[in-house]
């Protein structure tokens, strides 16, 4: 790890973690029948309400690791912790916003946003109020009876917020939620995603590849490695808040921050790009 | 001044509803001329199979005549079949047809779904169900006549098995391609087990479904009427032998056309039901069907 004033310790204070993955190894079976090690003895611990970010180059298992925290998948070595408790099956508490589309197409917007709540047993009228509440909250009323395939990509990304966050998640997963869109429709998702991640107050883990989107999101960022990936360096990142996430990036402490994890990151980018061309 | 207006009439574009009406008028006279050809081609070969047979060079004694068609059906209608009256045929062969039709399409989808959910029940069963699937299962209708005699049930078990694979494959496929982010999402939203059944895998897997469903109700008809030729006292396929066994070749052809007709109707059926089922999917693919 790297000496450096704005590295704090990869476990800050082991009580009060939301989420705490220890000495992590998780190794997958390609259907060659070799093994492939996607994260290799990895640390990390996310207090609660803390809004954390995980940038690492293309490919290198950023993805893994929220799937461990979920619990759709078990590590193959080591212990994965949420609310001070090991990950057994899938936590109600948890949120999980999918990098490509996850809603479910043959449902409506409002039946869409409803399925967690429908799902979790809460009576059927209570769900769908409760459903027009956070279509609201997305800006998409007047949308409730469109099908996932009449919206355009960001609209459908509003939906996949509204259909996690009506399940006040105490814990959110973002796997690259807003990679796919343009980089406007971005900016403003990224905006929104901070008022609304105001207001539930949750633990975020929020992976990108995306430096930028990184640091003008986050309380902390974590560095990993090219793959197998482990913790390269964590950087609190003292921007003030409530941000502007279109302006805060021309901020002198934000261009520094950037340089400073950029020096990190470079050399991993490096690594993984020379070996994605190597095996092309 | 004038020569400003005359800029400005120019800059300002004529009235877009001339070129409307030049493609509306085009699309107008396409459509009556592909209806106009539909008639010709129909009269071309009816009139010329009538043609041919009055003038002898095709025996209407065995390739049938299509005004001896037209009497045949008009006598089947007013004065019934050997059998009885002409509903009461159509009306059996109808009940074999939908009842094997739902019993198999609810067969293929329960085993379909079972099975693409359980990978292991699959690897175990895979060889037999593809053993059984190269049997031309036609053959089975024999079997079915002796086992469950000459009523209705020998017709709609030939008519369960023909559609039952047809579904169970589609639906199996169906099963197996369930976007993996869907499912994830599902289990993350909360769904149980049987939630992610009825939620997620059959929704997903009914486009699959459905699409065999055309399919595999032509095959329910072949199943009744060819349970029908094997041995039945009542039905289309009845009709179609005795006509055969009475060198009748216009009351085969009869009981094609009302056959062909009945088979129409129910397509258009089973098309209306589609589209209820399947709202949510974009209408990219409602052109290309004839």
């Amino acid at each position: 790890m790297k000496d450096s004033s704005t590295i704090v310790p990869a476990v800050p204070d082991q009580a009060t973690a939301a989420i705490e993955l220890r000495n992590v190894t998780k190794r997958f079976m390609t259907p060659a029948g070799q093994a492939y090690t996607a994260l290799r003895d990895l640390s990390m611990s996310v207090a609660p309400g803390e809004f954390c970010a995980v940038v690492g180059p293309t490919g290198c298992g950023k993805s893994t690791t929220l799937g461990l925290i979920s619990g759709l998948e078990r590590p193959s070595v080591g212990e994965v912790q949420v609310m001070g408790k090991a990950v057994q099956g899938i936590d109600p508490r948890i949120g999980y916003v999918f990098q490509s589309d996850a809603i479910f197409p043959w449902k409506n917007v409002l039946r869409n946003v409803a399925t967690g709540p429908l799902f979790r047993g809460r009576p059927k009228a209570e769900a769908l109020e409760h459903a027009h509440d956070w279509i609201a909250r997305v800006g998409l009323t007047g949308f409730e009876d469109r099908y996932p395939h009449q919206l355009s990509g960001g609209m459908r990304k509003r939906v996949a917020l509204a259909q996690t966050f009506i399940n006040e998640p105490q814990i959110l997963l973002m796997d690259e939620p807003f990679s796919a869109l343009d980089v406007q429709t971005r900016t403003l998702m990224e905006d929104e995603l901070l008022n609304m991640w105001s207001s539930i107050s949750a633990s975020v883990v929020f992976v990108t590849h995306d430096l930028e989107e990184a640091i003008s999101l986050a309380d902390r960022v974590f560095v990993l490695t090219a793959g197998p990936a482990t913790v390269k360096g964590i950087y609190t990142i003292d921007l003030p808040r409530p941000r502007n996430v279109a302006e805060i990036r021309f901020e002198p402490r934000f261009v520094q921050l950037y340089q400073e994890i950029w020096e990190d990151l470079r050399d991993e980018v490096l690594i993984s790009y020379e070996r994605n061309k190597r095996s092309s | 001044m004038s020569v400003i207006k005359e800029a400005v009439k120019r800059a300002v574009p004529a009235p877009e509803n001339s070129d409307v009406q030049v493609a509306a008028a085009l699309a107008r006279r396409r459509r009556i001329l592909v209806n106009v050809l539909r008639v010709v081609f129909f009269v071309a070969i009816v009139g010329g199979w009538e043609l041919f047979s009055r003038i002898g060079l095709i025996d209407p004694f065995f390739w049938g005549q299509p005004t001896g068609i037209v009497k045949q059906i008009i006598t089947w209608i007013t004065q019934g079949t050997a059998q009885g009256p002409l509903w009461e045929q159509i009306a059996v062969t109808l009940e074999e047809t939908i009842l094997g039709f739902l019993i198999g399409v609810l067969l293929g989808v329960v085993f379909g779904v079972v099975l693409g959910r359980n990978r292991f029940l699959a690897d175990v069963l895979g060889p037999y169900i593809k053993a059984a699937n190269s049997i031309p299962r036609v053959v089975l209708g024999s079997i079915f006549v002796i086992g469950l005699g000459l009523g209705m049930q020998s017709k709609v078990a030939l008519a369960v098995v023909l559609v039952f694979f047809i579904v169970f494959f589609n639906a199996f496929q169906g099963v197996r391609e369930v976007d993996r982010n869907l499912l994830a999402n599902a289990r993350i939203l909360g769904a149980s087990s049987r939630q992610l059944s009825t939620e997620v895998i059959i929704p997903s897997a009914l486009t699959w479904i459905i699409a065999s469903l055309h399919t595999s109700f032509s095959f329910a008809l072949v199943g009744a009427v060819v349970g029908e030729f094997l041995g039945s006292t009542q039905g289309i396929g009845l009709m179609i032998q005795t006509a055969q066994g009475t060198f009748n070749a216009n009351g085969v052809f009869a009981a094609m056309v009302i056959l062909a007709t009945v088979a129409l109707i129910m397509e258009a059926l089973v098309t209306a039901l589609e589209n209820r089922l399947i709202t949510w999917r974009p209408n990219t693919v409602n052109d290309v069907t004839i």
